[in-house]
């Protein structure tokens, strides 16, 4: 017996000729944070999809809180809480009223479904608006709302596709703040999150992170350590003519990628060059007119790593 | 020094008692990429309203590429490009259909020029790719294209990345930047800090008003003035519970795997010690470096 809420084995779906998930294993321990990132197409929605048994794996198998997906597929599924990136709700049903429709398809009795309901909108925050149309709560209140829908039956494993898209940052640190006290125990305890995304500093909000390419996990482990894959190849340049710096840095053979951040640049560079670089560089945008007033190594970002593991030639 | 591209005086939009945009000023340069940053509802979308003569100002006056935009709003309009994130493309053309469409909207029948767009914004090889089989980020390179099919010599994007992985966001600036070294002005708004990273200078809008505006160097400097911290100490959650009541603590948030702490008088040792007292395993504390969101997040206090 593991303490694994998830075990997939060697997932593979095809659609067709195309090799969506092509062998993807994942274990998720309880009360973890799983952010799967990847760019479009990546194949992290077909997992998510697999994983919540919306669709069979081609090959493979899923065991979720200890029951085959295929074989205990209900058993399996009442342990989940599913959002959805176009999490629909019924704009003229107040909140209640929503929260009621989702508990009761949900299978919650009627003497166990209020209760349990004022009990999570108060968790989210949305006690005090629950007389309130969804239709005419602001996008954080509405995705506060799915969030509150999605955790109404009590789910150990929470599944969230995309969640902030669209929503501000004040609002995104409140979700977050939410999630956090969903894994640590607030609620029960040991609730662990897969989440999707495509923005890095939702992924570097996770306990550990798997980059997906071309239906495969090609990187998994903490933020932390990802980050320290680029330790000393991220170089943040500043000068003028920023447009200059950017062609001189481009040409650089050492030098994999340029990113124009307004009034500064980051370059990675490749292992073990950033010395040599530094000592060059300042000269090259010399000679090509430019002026160089600042030139440092920089901890590199989450971003940097995804864009480095994209280009990789893994799978 | 040339005349601005955009210059907006007290600019202000009621409706009825509410007060969507509230007095702002900025000018934007030619060849400038700007961040217009701000939650929905901040006012942001009514003020490119304004600006593309689509919504008549309350009050104050405005300027874009030196026309009124009270009394020449169509001449403003056919000089400048629009992406707007909800932008419709017709899934069931290709690439270079939707680009014919629309170019004809604005009176453009050059088929080299329309073809000419297209390489431009990296759709070259895909001209009868159907737009519906694409990825977000490519139908956001046609939506771009669109924008772009007139040559207009200031562009305005509404969140032009948002929903794509860094790759595309990467390779769309790429872009950006490649058409403002060609003179286009750009202004973006988006509520993503992840944009307006990106951005040269950058507006910070809330409640209608414009609080701040600047390169995101002085933004960061100007407005993050206490140190900040990263603490990595377990488990978060009694972290911030505890720190946010540490006196002359600022702020306290949530930055991944850890806690980020802006204060200009709490030192190292003495969150440390606090955190251990209580204890918090603390793994360890590092000084880090002020971001647009923490800039953001202090604005909207």
């Amino acid at each position: 017996m593991t303490n694994n809420l998830v075990e997939a084995k060697k997932l593979h779906k095809n659609f067709g000729h195309v090799h969506a998930v092509n062998g993807v294993d994942l274990n998720i321990k309880s009360g973890e944070i799983y952010g799967l990132v990847g760019s479009d197409g990546a194949g992290k929605t077909t997992t998510m999809r697999l994983l919540v048994g919306a669709l069979k794996p081609t090959q493979g198998e899923i065991m979720i809180c200890g029951y085959d997906l295929e074989k205990q597929v209900e058993l399996a599924r009442s342990t989940i809480g599913y959002l959805s990136q176009r999490f629909s709700m019924y704009e003229d049903l107040t909140v209640l009223e929503n929260i009621r429709f989702f508990a009761e398809i949900r299978g919650l009795s009627s003497t166990e479904w209020l209760p349990r309901s004022m009990e999570i909108l108060e968790f989210v925050g949305l006690d005090k608006f629950i007389d309130r149309r969804a239709g005419q709560l602001s996008g954080g209140m509405k995705q506060k709302l799915g969030l509150a829908s999605a955790l109404v039956t009590r789910p150990r494993l929470l599944l969230l596709d995309e969640p902030t898209t669209g929503v501000d940052p004040v609002t995104r640190q409140d979700f977050w703040q939410l999630v956090i006290k969903l894994v640590s125990g607030h609620e029960g305890g040991g609730v662990s999150v897969i989440i999707s995304t495509p923005y890095m500093d939702e992924a570097s909000r996770c306990h550990r992170v798997g980059f997906m390419k071309a239906g495969k996990i090609i990187a998994e482990d903490t933020p932390s350590n990802l980050r320290a894959r680029l330790n000393g190849r991220v170089l943040e340049l500043r000068g003028s003519p920023i447009n200059k710096l950017r062609h001189v840095a481009h040409q650089d053979v050492d030098v994999e990628d340029v990113a124009a951040f307004g009034d500064k640049l980051h370059v990675r560079v490749r292992a073990g060059q950033a010395d040599l670089i530094m000592k060059r560089l300042p000269d090259e945008i010399k000679a090509a007119g430019g002026t160089l007033t600042d030139l440092r190594i920089i901890p590199p970002a989450l971003e940097d790593v995804f864009i480095a593991l994209s280009e990789s030639n893994h799978g | 020094m040339a005349e601005p591209v955009i210059v907006v005086e007290n600019l202000t939009r009621r409706f009825g008692d509410f007060v969507a945009v509230d007095h702002i000023n900025f000018e934007v340069q030619a060849g400038e990429v700007v961040g217009y940053l701000g939650p929905n509802g901040s006012g942001k979308t009514t003020t490119i309203r304004m600006l593309l003569g689509l919504l008549k100002p309350s009050d104050g006056k405005a300027t874009v590429l030196g026309y009124d935009v009270f009394k020449q709003s169509e001449d403003i309009r056919a000089r400048v490009g629009y992406m707007s994130q909800k932008f419709a493309i017709y899934d069931d053309l290709t690439t270079l259909e939707n680009l014919t469409f629309y170019g004809g909207v604005y009176g453009i029948n050059d088929k080299a020029r329309i073809l000419h767009t297209l390489e431009l914004v990296g759709l070259k090889g895909h001209e009868h790719t159907l737009t519906g089989d694409m990825s977000t980020g490519w139908r956001q390179r046609l939506s771009l294209g669109i924008a772009l099919v007139h040559e207009p010599k200031l562009l305005f994007l509404d969140e032009p990345t948002s929903g794509v992985d860094p790759t595309a966001r990467r390779a769309f600036w790429d872009l950006i930047y490649e058409l403002a070294e060609g003179g286009v002005t750009i202004l973006v708004t988006t509520h993503y800090m992840d944009e307006a990273e990106y951005c040269e200078r950058v507006g910070v809008m809330r409640d209608g008003k414009l609080l701040a505006m600047d390169t995101p160097t002085n933004l960061k400097k100007k407005i993050i003035t206490g140190d900040v911290w990263e603490v990595f100490a377990y488990p978060l959650e009694q972290g911030i519970e505890l720190l946010s009541t540490m006196e002359g603590v600022e702020r306290v948030g949530l930055a991944g795997d850890h806690l980020r702490v802006i204060s200009s008088q709490v030192k190292k040792e003495a969150m440390s010690d606090l955190l251990s007292r209580e204890n918090i395993r603390v793994e360890k504390i590092e000084s880090g470096e002020a971001t647009l969101e923490d800039v953001f997040l202090a604005l909207a206090r």
